[in-house]
């Protein structure tokens, strides 16, 4: 918490935390920066935490038509996640707000579209949820079926699973 | 969503879906059936545990297989059950029907030889498809121990047994980034024509490593397009060819698919050019 609290602090240039009055730094918290978001515990930020090199060049980027393409596909497997029997309970204790940005960001990072992923690594985010192999395949038929929606061809779908596949190891558990 | 023509179709097709399908992994990448029984490509072993079921369940199919030849009819049925996808293990009957052939081999119309097969196969390294980060491939080792049916003939053909074990190493890999599965084992066997002419011959009762490979690509969620290509031994002095064939896998869901190909067995029992269409039907889950 504090260090949340710090590192707030030092991404708004604040002074250290001693010399500042505490509301300062509840003003500066990331939950202003990414409104509606929960606070989450300080983490080293690096974009090795999404898990995988992002492509070269920007073929899989038009291929996903874009940030409104990957907006609409995290959005549609969030969507379709939710609405799982067999996945949702998973989602239900978590920031979905939070879930849908940085899934955008990471999705972006991958694909080579310039952004940065500023969410947690994939063992960290996946810790203690139990997950088994079941849920991330159901995972990756809702990606697939949003793939879909969106009409990216089955063959950029596969490379980009390819990118994502090996993160299984990261996020089953059991 | 291929077989969807209108907008309520399409509901009603997404609806079904998602309500039966259990877990499990990617179309069309666990393959299907083959002749016997283990999963695989038609004619060729793969690593890849049988059924659409990971580690966290069972998964099992049943599959029937017809292959039309200029001189013979083949005929195959089995099931298999693959367990936490870890362990398959398989069974599978084969029939392989003279016709009218056996009148002019002097077996009488209709002869059938034949053979039951029962497989196991254990995932040994790898996952084929989530180690897309690594060169390295499934690996899995089995067994299938074969019964021949029609003992009299077979000595008198000069089998040695009609009964034998066949050992194998299979390596399988999804290159997802490709769209492409390939597959390599290596078989230990004394089977003439895979068994259902009996096992070992005049003087030659050794084990023999032959190969078998196959190469598919993923056109779509539900087709995939691919070679096999099978060697066998030649223990019986009849001359035994090598088997190959092209086919196209269509995954109607996770239940069912169909299996059609063109396949070559070349020389079979003194008849040569043995080529036809092969069938495969697979129900599973």
């Amino acid at each position: 918490m504090i260090q949340a609290l710090i590192f707030a602090a030092a991404l708004a240039g604040a002074p250290t935390p001693d010399a500042a009055p505490a509301l300062a730094f509840k003003v500066e918290h990331p939950s202003t920066k990414y409104p509606g978001e929960e606070e989450v515990a300080d983490y080293p930020h690096a974009a090795a935490n999404a898990g995988a090199q992002p492509f070269e060049g920007d073929r899989m980027w038009r291929a996903f038509h874009g940030q409104a393409g990957v907006d609409r596909v995290v959005d549609e497997l969030v969507d379709r996640s939710l609405a799982d029997p067999r996945i949702s309970d998973i989602f239900k204790s978590h920031d979905m707000v939070r879930l849908r940005r940085t899934l955008k960001e990471q999705f972006c990072y991958l694909l080579n579209g310039g952004c940065d992923y500023s969410g947690r690594d994939m063992k960290t985010v996946h810790k203690d949820m139990g997950l088994q192999n079941t849920d991330f395949d159901a995972l990756v038929e809702h990606l697939q079926a949003a793939m879909d929606h969106e009409k990216i061809g089955f063959r950029d779908q596969n490379r980009f699973l390819a990118k994502l596949a090996p993160m299984q190891r990261q996020a089953v558990e059991r | 969503m291929l077989l969807c023509a209108g907008a309520l179709l399409c509901a009603h097709a997404a609806q079904a879906q998602s309500e039966l399908r259990p877990s499990g992994k990617l179309l069309l990448t666990e393959g299907v059936s083959t002749i016997e029984g283990s999963g695989g490509g038609g004619i060729a072993t793969w690593a890849l545990i049988t059924g659409y079921e990971t580690r966290d369940g069972i998964g099992a199919n049943v599959h029937a297989t017809g292959i039309q030849l200029p001189d013979y009819q083949f005929r195959a049925y089995g099931a298999a059950v693959g367990f936490r996808d870890r362990l398959e293990l398989s069974y599978a009957h084969q029939e392989f029907d003279t016709q009218g052939t056996g009148v002019k081999l002097g077996l009488g119309r209709d002869f059938t030889f034949g053979q039951d097969v029962y497989g196991a196969k254990l995932k040994v390294v790898g996952d084929a498809i989530y180690d897309q980060d690594s060169w390295l491939p499934q690996i899995s080792v089995g067994a299938q121990y074969k019964k021949a049916a029609q003992s009299g003939v077979l000595s008198f053909l000069g089998a040695k047994d009609d009964a034998g074990v066949d050992w194998y190493v299979a390596a399988s890999k999804v290159f997802l980034d490709e769209s492409l599965v390939l597959n390599g084992a290596v078989r230990a066997t004394k089977a003439n024509q895979t068994g259902l002419l009996g096992f070992g011959g005049p003087g030659n009762d050794d084990y023999h490593a032959e190969f078998e490979g196959s190469a598919a690509l993923l056109l779509t969620k539900r087709l995939a397009v691919g070679l096999e290509y099978r060697t066998k031994p030649n223990n019986l002095g009849l001359k035994e060819d090598d088997w190959m064939d092209v086919f196209a896998a269509f995954a109607l869901n996770k239940h069912l698919s169909v299996t059609a190909a063109y396949v070559d067995l070349g020389e079979i029992a003194t008849f040569k050019d043995q080529r036809g269409a092969y069938l495969s039907l697979q129900a599973g889950f």
